[in-house]
């Protein structure tokens, strides 16, 4: 070992390698420390063993996990417009676009998909966090919009799911926009008598948190989410205090009345085929045809007999 | 198992009871048949005083630390119980809880007070006194309920809202209010029982339902005894009168149309079976559902509201 394998290999290392990590690496815990195998934190679902820390989870694998058998399709969005503002920082907008686009390989920060979960036809809009942090433009806009119009077409439940810092700054205030686009999309579904779900991930915050992710009918959030408004930089600067332990953390929004539950991941699809089962006055899982809902009007006042 | 002051002989005889059992040298026949024959004489006397139960000692029956409480009640009727949590404003109150589950087959949405068994559990659900944050959380389970077309079930179980300076800051006559308002607009079946006490407006904000039941020796009032005792008699020790007079029991309750049924209890009260007094309540809970089945949610609405508009009409004459 000497200064060039200690401090410049790794960097260059850094830019070199291809995106796909080895499996025979390993992967340090960001909360105990622990060196993982990276194969065994695939297998945990990007937790740790050791102290249950949830890391982030790439969106394929989330829905991989939640569809039964892995099995969805996704829909095809319609063009949105691409840099409406022309807008530069240091770089050109465009430039970004394209350079997380050959990142993820995505058009944009949002999939959309539909299949069965516990038999149950529904809907599911993830967003792809590595996709310049899963911020809000048009095109997610348009992501939420296409998933409700989908779910009251297939009389299938919502189900979305942010990992986001918020707006878009570089579609200004047409992201901004975004917030009441989104939530018009989802009163929709709600209108129609349909279950909307929103499961919280780390991060849910800024304009992602303030609109159609606060508004689910059942509200679930993974363990350590950070989900919040302001950055808590942003907080701790205007206030000048240290935040309390464990500040816009999932069981701190729990605690103040934010959110239903707190589950793990292991036991997220579960939980989720359990809620809608019970909103739907559905058999539990196993009793039940895996054949899609057909109902004709939204569950009401059928639905009252005991 | 512990004895209420008014319980003293049957306490008396069932210690003996137990020393009987222990008593393992002398002849076991003769044990078996004085262990019998002392059974049978706290039948007796439990038949004897609970049959002639004092508002008062109801007030004490209703508030016995072993009388089985909301989470006994949903574990053994309730399937997938799925608590959920949140006012969405401010706090979870656990001194509320509510959630989904299912209810002899069908879905339901179940809320009531938990007082909680021990003092950690007790601290936690704040001894089933509900803040501001309670009551808007059973409003927004409510409306939910009301969107999915579920029938509600709600336990009620309070010495009332809690009474603190944060709680009124955060409005919580406002929240007591809007629960009562849901209560009263949802257009699904709403069944409500008394299990324990029912205190004041911390009790109606989950009972304005379309039957309303309660257990034999609960008690529903405006303000409890002592209270109303120290209000009225400028005196605590007057609590016993006051309980007389305010007329608290499921007995004059249902003579005065406050409620729809009075659920019987097991011998000696519910603490003395639990099991019996759950059962006896999910038949009860199920009967009433049964009843309002088939109807629309529109009429499930307007009957609810007429019922109330109705309250006051009857009087004990
Ligand atoms: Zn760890």
């Amino acid at each position: 070992m000497n200064w060039l394998t200690n401090s410049v290999l790794p960097k260059i290392q850094k830019l070199v390698r291809p995106r796909e990590v080895p499996e025979n690496l390993w992967h340090k815990c960001s909360n105990c420390g622990h060196m993982i195998f990276h194969r065994d934190l695939d297998a945990n679902l990007r937790v740790c063993q050791h102290c249950g820390h949830h890391m982030r989870l790439p969106v394929k694998k989330r829905l991989e996990m939640l569809f039964d058998g892995g099995e969805y399709q996704r829909i095809e969005l319609p063009k949105t417009p691409a840099d409406p503002l022309r807008f530069r920082d240091q770089k050109r907008y465009g430039d970004r676009m394209k350079d997380a686009q050959a990142k993820t390989g995505e058009q944009d920060a949002i999939i959309v998909a539909h299949g069965r979960m516990g038999g149950l036809n529904v809907v599911i809009a993830a967003f792809n966090f590595e996709f310049m942090g899963g911020s809000m433009g048009i095109a997610v806009g348009e992501g939420i919009v296409a998933a409700a119009e989908l779910a009251v077409l297939q009389d299938a439940p919502l189900i979305v799911i942010p990992a986001s810092g918020g707006a878009r700054m570089q579609e200004g205030i047409l992201s901004l926009m975004q917030m009441a686009r989104t939530t018009v999309a989802v009163e929709k579904v709600k209108e129609k008598g349909l279950p909307y779900v929103v499961l919280l991930t780390d991060p849910t915050t800024g304009g992602v948190s303030a609109s159609f992710a606060m508004l689910g009918d059942i509200q679930i959030a993974e363990p350590g989410s950070v989900i919040g408004f302001a950055g808590a930089r942003v907080i701790e600067s205007t206030i000048r205090e240290k935040l309390p332990e464990g500040f816009q953390r999932a069981e701190y929004l729990l605690d103040h009345g934010m959110v239903d539950m707190v589950v793990p991941r292991k036991d997220l699809r579960a939980t989720l085929v359990r809620v809608l089962d019970l909103l739907l006055n559905r058999k539990p899982a196993g009793e039940v045809l895996p054949l899609p809902e057909k109902a004709d009007s939204p569950a009401r006042d059928e639905n009252v007999q005991p | 198992m512990n004895f209420l002051d008014f319980e003293k002989p049957i306490a008396e005889l069932e210690g003996k009871i137990e020393e009987l059992r222990h008593l393992s040298d002398s002849d076991e026949m003769n044990i078996a048949e004085e262990v019998a024959r002392l059974q049978a004489k706290v039948e007796k006397q439990l038949r004897a005083t609970y049959a002639k139960l004092t508002p008062w000692q109801k007030t004490q029956v209703a508030r016995h630390p072993d009388r089985p409480h909301f989470s006994n009640y949903v574990s053994a009727l309730v399937q997938d119980f799925t608590p959920l949590a949140g006012d969405r404003t401010f706090a979870e109150d656990r001194a509320i809880i509510g959630g989904l589950g299912r209810f002899r087959g069908h879905s339901v949405m179940v809320i009531g007070h938990e007082k909680g068994h021990d003092t950690e559990s007790r601290v936690r659900h704040n001894f089933g006194m509900a803040k501001p944050e309670g009551y808007r959380k059973a409003k927004r389970l409510l409306e939910m309920a009301d969107r999915f077309g579920i029938p509600v079930i709600t336990l009620v179980d309070t010495a009332g809202a809690y009474p603190g300076v944060e709680a009124e800051a955060r409005g919580q006559a406002e929240a007591i209010a809007r629960s009562i308002e849901a209560c009263l607009n949802i257009r699904v079946p709403l069944i409500s029982a008394i299990i324990g006490e029912g205190g004041s407006g911390g009790a109606i904000a989950l009972a304005a339902g379309n039957t309303v039941l309660m257990l034999e020796h609960s008690v529903y009032s405006v303000i409890s005894p002592e209270g109303c005792a120290s209000i009225l008699w400028r005196s605590g020790e007057a609590a016993k009168d006051a309980a007389e007079a305010l007329r608290l029991t499921a007995q004059d309750l249902h003579k005065l149309g406050v409620i729809d049924d009075v659920i019987p209890e097991p011998l000696g009260g519910a603490h003395r079976n639990a099991q019996q007094a759950i059962t006896a309540l999910g038949d009860a809970v199920e009967a009433a559902l049964k009843d309002l089945s088939g109807l629309e949610g529109g009429v499930l609405r307007a009957r609810r509201r007429e019922k109330f508009l109705e309250m006051g009409k009857r009087g004990l004459a």
